[in-house]
């Protein structure tokens, strides 16, 4: 309203001060009156057409990158795979896949719920993808996996936002449009971290989030390693005078196992004489914060839907472990892209923390455990 | 798709936005002319118009080249991600661009100096920040 009054005062000193009574004085003032009513009346509705428009302009740039995705999905398959038949119209359903969290009106078991039916996605994924590409070895199929998880992620933000946006424009509610107008940058941001990590996926390079995995990669490097339970391996490691069971995914495909299982089996095989966990994952970092800075604190440093999380404290307070976290700072966009220099950089700063944790909490001959959490794509060990 | 640029279809400007954008200017540039024919007559009501004009003309030139950047930004960069290989026994080491197959901790190709086997140590890619330390916090 502020800008309406202004203009006003504008148009009284240009229509009276400086035009007088000419003809161009007298068009500015109706002019000016037309645009105070058409503001009072219409305000909102051109403010809606405004926002329709910018959301417009990003789901044209959605929709050239999930398209984009969707092509480098089938030339990967058909480049890797090797299948018979063109598995584009395979690829198309794969990309409408969809999951149904369990019900949590009655919270008890909802966790064992959820695992069970993240263990019946995860098995019908990777025989899709058995399917899909017949001549894949193990790796290039978890690579694939991965690359299609992300042109999946890239088609469902496409159709979020596209609902928003024709809804938007069916109601021309400006509350519809502006609630997805606001979280635009964000999700425009993450449609590109995921544009990015798609290469990364099916060439198979090493992304931020697997800046965990490689901490345990290069503490365990060199040294025999023993699989566990579903896709980690284990290695034990003299480890500053202490006995390191150095835990990660199984590499170099694109994988992140369950960590919760292995360090469940892990304590339970030692009966619970475990000097201290020590976790190491990648967490998001604040704008301000730098690329790949490490920080320490206390806890199970593991994201994803929760499973493994409360797995691991469930058995730490059964032997009461205590646990510690080593994190790498980076934002969303670098923890799906390949790995940046900075994060590369800061595993040998991770392994010095680790060790002046280690020697400042736990006794010469005691057993440790170091998890490495994090997609190991990349990564071997 | 490093470097791939967006089709013309895929990243339509409205019709809607280039015809207001075009009445702007087409407006600008009537108020400049009608400016600069009064400014004898009256000069105060001239300089309004001289400034009105100016800054329908830079809005909508603004406009324009800013429709022209949003077409050309429409494409998937991808920067160059580089592997380290390292030989563990004469310290040999080989930078170069990734390769499909690389993975952290691969052994690789024979060592140019002493033919021992060499080991893949790094895989990253650099970004030059340009937003670095321009912010006082």
């Amino acid at each position: 309203m502020s800008i309406i009054a202004a203009m006003l005062g504008i148009q009284n000193q240009i229509g009276q001060g400086l035009l007088g009574d000419s003809s161009l004085g007298w068009i500015m003032n109706v002019l000016f009156y037309v645009i105070f009513v058409v503001f009072i009346f219409y305000g909102s509705r051109i403010q809606t057409y405004v926002m329709i428009r910018e959301v417009e302009g990003s789901l044209y740039k959605l929709k050239y990158i999930k398209e984009e995705g969707r092509k480098m999905a089938v030339e990967t398959i058909k480049e890797i795979g090797k299948p018979q038949t063109d598995p584009t119209a395979k690829v198309d359903r794969f990309l409408e896949y969809f999951t149904i969290a369990p019900q949590t009106l009655d919270p008890a078991g909802v966790v064992w719920k959820l695992e069970h039916i993240l263990d019946v996605r995860d098995e019908r994924l990777k025989d899709e993808v058995k399917l899909m590409a017949p001549a894949a070895d193990e790796t290039q199929a978890n690579n694939l996996e991965n690359t299609l998880e992300a042109a999946m992620a890239l088609n469902f933000i496409y159709k979020v936002i596209r609902h928003f946006y024709l809804l938007g424009k069916k109601t021309l509610s400006l509350y519809i449009i502006m609630q997805i107008q606001m979280i635009l940058p964000m999700i425009m941001r993450e449609a590109e971290a995921y544009a990015s990590a798609l290469k990364a996926f099916a060439f198979g390079q090493p992304i931020g989030d697997g800046a965990g995995a490689l901490v345990a990669a290069k503490i365990m490097h060199g040294y025999e390693t023993k699989k566990i339970e579903k896709d980690c391996v284990v290695s034990t490691v003299p480890f500053e005078g202490r006995t390191a069971f150095v835990i990660k995914a199984e590499g170099p495909g694109g994988n992140v196992g369950k960590p919760g299982d292995a360090i469940e089996h892990v304590i339970e095989e030692n009966n619970g004489k475990i000097a201290m966990v020590v976790m190491i994952d990648a967490a998001l970092k604040l704008e301000g914060e730098g690329l790949g800075e490490v920080a320490e604190g206390v806890g199970a440093a593991i994201g994803g839907p929760g499973v493994d999380q409360y797995k691991i404290e469930e058995k730490i307070l059964k032997y009461h472990i205590p646990i510690n976290a080593v994190i790498v700072k980076e934002d969303t966009g670098d923890a799906v892209s390949p790995m940046r220099k900075e994060i590369f950089d800061s595993v040998n700063t991770v392994v010095d923390r680790i060790k002046e944790v280690v020697l400042e909490r736990t006794k010469e001959g005691d057993k440790i455990i170091i998890a490495g959490i994090g997609n190991t794509i990349g990564i071997g060990q | 798709m490093s470097g791939t640029q967006a089709t013309a279809s895929t990243a339509r400007i409205s019709t809607f936005l280039l015809l207001v954008v075009f009445l702007t200017l087409a407006l600008s540039f009537v108020a400049l002319i009608f400016g600069a024919t009064v400014v004898e007559q009256n000069t105060e009501a001239s300089w309004v118009l001289l400034l009105l004009g100016f800054v329908g003309v830079s809005l909508s030139t603004y406009v324009l080249f800013q429709t022209r950047r949003r077409l050309s930004k429409l494409k998937i960069v991808v920067p160059p991600v580089v592997t380290t290989i390292e030989c563990k026994k004469c310290g040999f080491k080989n930078v170069r661009e990734f390769q499909r197959g690389d993975y952290i901790f691969k052994e690789g190709e024979p060592c140019q100096k002493c033919n021992d086997k060499m080991l893949i140590t790094a895989i990253y890619r650099e970004v030059k920040d340009k937003e670095k330390n321009r912010m006082p916090f």
